[in-house]
């Protein structure tokens, strides 16, 4: 699993940090999101998979890949 | 499009908690349908929790008011979507260039930052309802001062002027005040805050407006009006949440027991709570700005439409036997704060404040109850979010 997230499609909700804190933060500035691990582990794939679901603005985008 | 049946709003039936059975029997019959506004207009009823997260998060549909076909759900409505109302009326890029002035204030980071300030108040305002004192108006003297407390705090707005501003916020919000009372509590509001506004740029603070002064960026005018909006949505939201979730409880004393012996389970429980009071109850108003299809059902540019979030956050196809609370169950993907690019701005301080709230009144007041027969409760049917006038309780 690869993360891709496109920081000029959020909105700064900030949902992805509640599903998924290891994952996801948001800058300080603007809220906007910041990936902190573009291949989380395989142990967090519902966690990541629920961020994916609740981000409003559909910034976040999942590639298959080998998990780390 | 065709003549409606349905009007908008339909009231709501025996349990003062559902929303109104018309919409229910819409999501089950025809979830994307017709319904007559205030004045007539036909306006399209979303219903259904796919069919309305879709429409959200579909650029296709705009959040401004300006835009032929927009749907006001009052005449209230209609005269306050004339006047100037920031980015909650405005579509990206704008919107979010906006937003985006104030999402660093409500990160998920800041927001914990909070908790010792808002348990603060939440204990002083507890103290002082407790004092020496068995019964009290729970919205008067806890539900409506915390999170008016804490917004005021944020914005640098000063607190003593609460009764002017609680004042403005409620004729804003109800759809049956005149007109003449909507355009002066609207121009008041707008001057008090251009005022302050004006103030801050020469005497700054830590507040929201102070800082949104310093940027240099942004008229006057439009930081008073990001300034309205953060007032009235940090006071009518929390506040209701906060007393209809003690009298949803209340009611429902297996769940109120459930949670006051897991004490860790407020956050769940407010999850709960949030999607089966959806305070909301106007529902999200968008335009069609080109043809598109929800539900199978053709909308054309032009056609105004609400998704009604109560009915959707029931839909049993996303949560089973969704007509009951059941503060045990899975609440994700919820649509209490709304979703694409508009989603609630301030739903981590919400949701702060909310859990900070029950845990106050429920672990401290063991014996909290209702001071009046349950009969005599009245909701606020004509708010565009929905609540107890009063909550009169003892402990």
């Amino acid at each position: 699993m690869i993360v891709h997230v496109d920081p000029d499609r959020c909105c700064g909700a900030g949902q992805c940090v509640l599903a998924a804190p290891e994952v996801f933060d948001q800058r300080d500035e603007d809220g906007t999101v910041v990936l902190l691990d573009a291949r989380p582990p395989a142990a967090l794939v519902r966690e990541v998979a629920d961020a994916v679901a609740a981000c409003p603005g559909g910034a976040i985008r999942l590639e298959e890949g080998a998990p780390r | 499009m065709a003549t409606a049946t349905t009007t908008h709003p339909a009231p709501r039936g025996t349990c003062p908690f559902a929303p109104p059975p018309a919409y229910q029997q819409a999501a089950q019959d025809a979830p994307v349908s017709k319904v007559a506004l205030w004045d007539g207009t036909p306006c399209w009823l979303v219903t259904r929790h796919q069919d309305a997260r879709d429409l959200l998060a579909d650029p296709r549909f705009s959040a401004d008011a300006a835009r032929p076909g927009f749907p006001f759900l009052s005449a209230a409505a209609r005269h306050i979507g004339a006047g100037k109302t920031s980015f909650i009326r405005m579509d990206d890029p704008e919107h979010g260039r906006l937003r985006r002035m104030l999402t660093g204030d409500f990160t998920i980071r800041k927001t914990a930052a909070l908790r010792p300030a808002v348990q603060q108040v939440a204990d002083e305002l507890f103290e002082r309802m407790t004092a020496g004192r068995t019964e009290a108006d729970l919205v008067a003297e806890f539900a409506l001062p915390l999170p008016s407390l804490v917004i005021c705090l944020l914005l640098g707005v000063p607190y003593e002027d609460h009764a002017f501003f609680q004042r403005c916020s409620r004729t804003l919000l109800s759809r049956d005040s005149p007109i003449e009372e909507v355009a002066a509590a609207q121009q008041e509001l707008t001057e008090y805050l251009d005022a302050l506004t004006d103030h801050k740029r020469t005497h700054p603070d830590d507040g929201i407006l102070s800082r949104l002064a310093a940027r240099g960026e942004l008229p006057t005018e439009e930081i008073g009006a990001m300034g309205r909006l953060l007032l009235i949505a940090g006071h009518e939201t929390t506040a209701n949440m906060t007393a209809l979730s003690v009298l949803a409880l209340l009611r429902h004393p297996d769940q109120l027991a459930r949670l006051r012996a897991d004490p860790g389970g407020t956050p769940a429980a407010v999850e709960e709570l949030l999607r089966w009071l959806s305070i909301v109850q106007s529902g999200v108003t968008r335009v069609a700005i080109e043809d598109a299809e929800i539900g199978g059902v053709l909308i054309r540019a032009g056609e105004g439409v609400i998704c009604q979030v109560n009915t959707a956050n029931r839909d049993e196809r996303r949560y089973p036997d969704g007509d009951a609370l059941d503060l045990a169950r899975d609440t994700r993907r919820h649509l209490a704060f709304g979703f694409g690019v508009h989603q609630c701005l301030g739903q981590p301080l919400a949701r702060l404040e909310l859990e900070i709230a029950l845990d106050t009144l429920l672990r401290r007041l063991p014996g909290l109850r209702l001071a009046v027969p349950f009969e005599e409760i009245r909701f606020r049917h004509e708010m565009t979010v929905y609540g107890v006038e009063t909550l009169p309780v003892a402990w």
